[in-house]
């Protein structure tokens, strides 16, 4: 694969984290994924993007289970996601979410949010996990504001805290849905360079963004959704210097016309 | 001219706002006099306390006799102080006592001064969190209803009263205080099993909410009353009071379950979404982050319901108890005091009104406290 020249060489291991066999997922009669195959290995950064309604947000809240597929496999981590609730939670536990609407605990302070499922989920001592909570508070640099609710904060503020409230269960992949689609385009960037620093760190992300410019810098994978299928799937280099396919071309100048 | 000094765009400072926006004088242009139609209505406010305060004040206080011994003795003190008359309060000091013990042994009625005291001490902990040593405090208050109970009752080393002793005010706090505390645990749980996933959980939920609420209380007071004697085995006796206790519990947390329902569907499902993703259990979720929410949401539906609750329990006197209301119709039988009913109805409404007013007021307390700028 040819590497970006400014961008900083990531690794990718051969180790397969992620793996969606002919997926498929209807709600009621309705066919919204159509045989989806995925193959993540850790490490790797993906952007998926498409026109709203390809079910993209729908394809990566399989993965957490917060969405049930009908048809086909999906394994997180070798353990395969079934109604087995024990296989539910092991998968949770690995696998980190931050939402469009961030979706914080509005009666909770930013401090006691990153330090919840920690506490509940992972049975840390309170001490230990508000540790690790503001750790990870200053990384997504917002430390001062821990003792604030939700409520007080800007968007942007908003969703490092979300990103940190992930990352305190200690994740080995995030999934970001749409994570800067809310938010005013002076806080866009303050949580995309958290998003890369995490990258940059050996992350491995799949984010469903419409931020080509993210997309750009730090995928190595670019995954185009339409109608539920994957159309088009390569580098970014090759994805938006020469997309293949027509719909691609189609969604590409549409949103990098203005 | 003006006199503004200029500034150069984007540097200009933050003024103090004009005096007549702040204070005492800002209070009451905003408040008060705001519009036309706030003149008027200040204005007509004022006139209808003109008329109705003075001789209100007067009845209640200046010219009440405070002690007496009868309705006539009430009528000469008046008389002889050269005043109109006021009302008579000297018949509520003689009846003081059975307005609050009902006909609870006058021998053992410390035992309800005690009650009353621990309840008391009970309710701070729940209430309010910011005391010392709440933890202590909460342990308490899950024992206290146990030795309440006893106390009460009797038995074991006490001598025992009978249920039907019960009366006046400790007869309202009695049901109106452990249908509050009962209704709100089972109400939480029937608007829980109405969202289940399962079915039949959920019918059954249902059909009971449904049910409790389409029945007025009066019948469910009868039912418990009379009725279930033809549904229980000959021979058991089943205490009334117990049966109107469970009664009113019911009935309340019919109530509740619905205001909560309305409280858990005001919880946007990206909450539950991020616990799921975060690996809470579905127990974890609502204690944490869903019920906290809910709750907060529903406290005015609650605490309504509560007050309604309260005031219901004067139902009783329906089926035989006697609560204050009760207490009152029965002491205007004596003919010595005869006729002074409105006393009566004032004493008891002032007290149904302090408790009602006083939930009402904890209830503005506690949303101001649990208010996060959400």
């Amino acid at each position: 694969m040819s590497s970006q020249s400014e961008a900083p060489k990531l690794e990718v291991s051969d180790e397969l984290v992620i793996k969606i066999k002919e997926m498929h997922k209807w709600y009621g009669s309705f066919h919204v994924i159509k045989n989806v195959n995925l193959d993540v290995y850790r490490g790797e950064r993906i952007v998926i993007c498409g026109p709203s309604g390809s079910g993209k947000s729908t394809l990566i809240r399989c993965i957490n289970r917060l969405e049930e597929h009908q048809q086909g496999d999906i394994i997180v981590d070798n353990v395969e996601l079934t109604n087995d609730l024990k296989n539910i939670d092991a998968i949770r536990r690995e696998v980190g979410m931050c939402f469009q609407h961030f979706n914080l605990f509005p009666h909770l302070t930013v401090l006691e949010n990153c330090a919840l499922a920690p506490i509940w989920v992972k049975q840390i001592p309170r001490k230990e996990a508000e540790a690790t909570a503001m750790k990870y508070l200053e990384r997504v640099k917002i430390p001062e504001q821990a003792d604030k609710f939700p409520g007080q904060l800007s968007g942007g503020q908003q969703q490092r805290v979300a990103i940190a409230r992930s990352l305190c269960m200690n994740p080995r992949i995030m999934l970001f849905d749409e994570p800067t689609s809310a938010l005013d385009p002076e806080m866009i960037k303050e949580v995309l360079d958290v998003m890369i620093e995490l990258a940059q760190e050996g992350m491995t992300m799949l984010c469903v963004t419409h931020e080509m410019g993210f997309a750009k810098t730090v995928a190595n994978r670019v995954i185009f959704m339409d109608g539920g299928e994957i159309i088009e799937e390569n580098n970014p280099h090759e994805f938006f210097d020469n997309p293949q396919h027509e719909r691609t071309q189609l969604f590409l100048s549409q949103i990098l016309a203005h | 001219m003006s006199t503004e000094i200029s500034h150069i765009a984007g540097e200009h400072p933050d003024l103090p706002p004009p005096a007549t926006e702040v204070g005492v004088i800002g209070w009451i242009r905003h408040n008060l006099f705001s519009s036309t139609t706030n003149i008027v209505v200040t204005v007509l406010t004022i006139y209808l306390l003109y008329i109705i305060l003075p001789p209100m004040l007067n009845w209640i206080f200046f010219d009440a006799v405070f002690s007496a011994d009868s309705r006539d003795d009430c009528r000469a003190i008046a008389k002889a102080a050269g005043e109109e008359l006021g009302a008579c309060w000297a018949f509520i000091g003689k009846r003081f006592q059975i307005f609050v013990y009902g006909f609870y042994p006058v021998e053992e009625r410390w035992r309800v001064n005690l009650s009353f005291i621990m309840m008391i001490a009970a309710l701070v902990p729940v209430l309010f969190d910011n005391i010392p040593n709440r933890k202590l405090g909460l342990w308490y208050s899950l024992i206290a209803p146990v030795i309440i109970c006893w106390l009460l009752i009797g038995g074991m080393g006490l001598t025992p009263v009978p249920t039907d002793k019960f009366g006046g005010f400790m007869l309202t706090l009695t049901i109106g205080v452990t249908g509050i505390v009962g209704s709100l645990p089972i109400g939480i749980a029937l608007a829980l099993g109405r969202q289940s996933h399962m079915p039949a959980l959920r019918m059954v939920c249902v059909a009971f909410i449904e049910f409790i609420r389409g029945v007025p209380l009066i019948t469910l007071l009868f039912v418990a009353s009379t009725m279930l004697n033809y549904f229980l085995p000959p021979g058991t006796t089943f205490d009334l009071l117990l049966r109107v206790l469970i009664m009113v519990t019911l009935f309340s947390s019919a109530y509740i379950a619905e205001v909560i329902r309305g409280g858990l569907q005001a919880i946007p499902k990206g909450q539950i979404e991020a616990a799921d993703s975060m690996g809470l259990k579905y127990w974890q979720s609502m204690r944490l982050i869903i019920l906290p929410q809910a709750l907060k949401i529903s406290i005015p539906g609650i605490v309504n319901t509560f007050i309604g609750l309260y005031k219901d329990t004067t139902l009783v006197i329906i089926i035989g108890l006697f609560d204050p209301l009760g207490m009152g119709r029965a002491s205007l039988a004596d003919t010595k005091w005869q006729g002074l009913s409105t006393e009566i109805y004032v004493f008891v409404a002032i007290f149904f009104f302090v408790s009602c007013f006083s939930m009402a007021r904890y209830s503005l307390y506690l949303e101001k406290k649990l208010h996060t700028g959400h």
